[in-house]
């Protein structure tokens, strides 16, 4: 096992949505956040803040119980109705997914599964990707909405499945072990980049409100809340009005999906987690014309497809993040 | 460079080497941990404030609160692939928008009231033709590869357009 350390200092705080050129994007990706710590080892990628308690946290995502201790599974990118060269079984590497949650060694306290749930939004393909899910092994399967999941009627049909117990147009939050969770949609409205409204961030402003600072936050959404790469849409518009709300906390995690590639950065107190999918590998940003579906050797796409675990233990600082290749 | 997940053998040596610094900053930083904050049912899922059900659908294990799942959905009645209208097989009596490469090609059309346009799409990903904001007369379903939408245009004015599926993908019609 080796521990890679990106040591550049960031002062980026810009998540502007203007256009990112390549070599933005490379010092982007760069920086990384002084504060990520990745070690890399056996298919997994273990990152956590180079601040927190890094025994305990390792500990606490993998695989030996603790009490106290709060794990949970995010997959994403399932696309469940895809067809194409770039994997022609999406609905066999979603089962595989799952029987891999189903295999960790210990029972999630709940699956959160961010977005691109189905390809088309067909109500066969909710329906075959909610049959699968219940498969699952943990008490509570959670999800938010992709743009593929909104197709042609700004999300009815995913609501009226999926969104039983939440506000607007389907965001909400909970907690457990400590932790206070928010799953804010940014799929739905017909702008370039994600978006949030006005609505949305005024629910998180009141979620928010009566939370002590040293609560640990996490932050779903499909689209990255972070720059990543606004020319292909990797970006949320007004994410910024959130990011504002969240920077009193000590420790903020955003999760994300859309992009189908593992992708870490850090700013401040907030670290953004990109997580890769469970159907195919999208190009990195800039490698490619458009963001088309990556056709790779059949060996290298379990390669590319995985779900990621995340470990807190209760008093710890940070959450630990694993992602786990498909095995 | 762009983080490669995958671990090479030069990465890990490079890993190697900084792991020494990260583990030591790491060790300095640990002694100043935080106490737990001790609460009752914490491994409990509670609902956020001004929610009165916790959000999502059962697992395997849950036998409680399953208001989230599906059992209730009725089957909906959902978009089908937009049969190749008679205009799409007429090219003479209407402009023709190509979706290729994640763009609308022509991006600026510019026809004359009555005609009609006919998109198709040309990659292997799906796209939708869907007017910009709300009101606009676009509104296609998900094309896959080589299916086609087409709209008759009646006014005159400049339409704007895009793909809700990736909606950095724009363009217009103008109609005069």
């Amino acid at each position: 096992m080796a521990e890679y350390r990106n040591s550049d200092e960031t002062h980026e705080r810009s998540t502007s949505a203007q256009g990112m050129s390549r070599r933005q994007l490379m010092r982007h990706a760069g920086w990384f956040g002084g504060a990520v710590v990745l070690t890399v080892a056996s298919g997994e990628v273990i990152s956590h803040m180079a601040g927190s308690r890094s025994a305990t946290a390792g500990t606490a995502a993998g695989a030996a119980p603790a009490s106290g201790t709060l794990r949970f599974v995010q997959i994403s990118d399932s696309h469940i109705g895809f067809q194409g060269p770039a994997n022609t079984d999406v609905t066999g590497s979603f089962a595989e997914a799952i029987n891999q949650v189903n295999s960790l060694g210990f029972r999630p306290d709940f699956v959160m599964h961010s977005g691109d749930l189905t390809h088309l939004s067909t109500a066969g393909q909710f329906d075959q990707v909610r049959q699968m899910m219940t498969s699952l092994r943990t008490d509570r399967v959670f999800t938010v909405p992709g743009e593929h999941d909104s197709i042609g009627d700004a999300g009815r049909a995913y609501r009226r499945m999926f969104a039983g117990g939440t506000l607007g147009d389907g965001w909400y939050s909970f907690d457990t072990h400590g932790v206070h969770f928010i799953a804010l949609v940014n799929t739905l409205s017909l702008e370039k980049l994600g978006h949030l409204g006005n609505d949305q961030i005024e629910f998180v402003r009141r979620d928010l409100s009566g939370l002590s600072s040293d609560t640990p936050v996490v932050v779903f959404s499909h689209i990255p809340l972070f720059a990543m790469y606004p020319r292909w849409g990797w970006s949320t518009d007004d994410a910024l009005k959130v990011i504002a709300l969240l920077r009193r906390f000590a420790s903020v995690t955003c999760l994300n999906g859309h992009v189908h590639q593992l992708f870490t950065k850090a700013e401040g107190n907030i670290t953004f987690h990109s997580a890769t999918t469970t159907a195919y590998p999208l190009p990195e940003p800039g490698r490619a014309p458009a963001p088309t579906p990556q056709v790779v050797p059949a060996r290298q796409l379990k390669d590319a497809l995985g779900i990621r675990t995340v470990g807190y233990h209760q008093g710890d600082r940070e959450l630990a993040v694993i992602d786990r290749r498909l095995a | 460079m762009h983080l490669n997940f995958r671990p090479s053998r030069r990465r890990t040596r490079v890993a190697a080497a900084l792991a020494v610094a990260a583990l030591g900053t790491l060790g300095l930083l640990s002694a100043c941990g935080q106490s737990p904050h001790p609460s009752s049912h914490a491994g409990d899922i509670t609902p956020g404030p001004g929610q009165s059900q916790t959000a999502g659908t059962a697992g395997d294990g849950e036998t409680g609160n399953k208001a989230g799942t599906a059992s209730s959905v009725p089957a909906m009645p959902h978009m089908s692939m937009p049969p190749s209208s008679p205009d799409a097989k007429a090219p003479a009596t209407g402009d023709a928008v190509a979706i290729k490469n994640f763009t609308f090609s022509p991006a600026k059309l510019k026809v004359t009231a009555g005609t009609t346009v006919t998109w198709t799409n040309q990659d292997t990903d799906p796209h939708t033709v869907t007017s910009a904001g709300s009101g606009g007369p676009l509104h296609s379903a998900a094309l896959t590869t080589h299916a086609t939408y087409s709209y008759t245009f009646t006014k005159p004015g400049t339409y704007a357009y895009l793909c809700t599926i990736h909606p950095f993908m724009t363009a217009t019609v103008e109609v005069t």
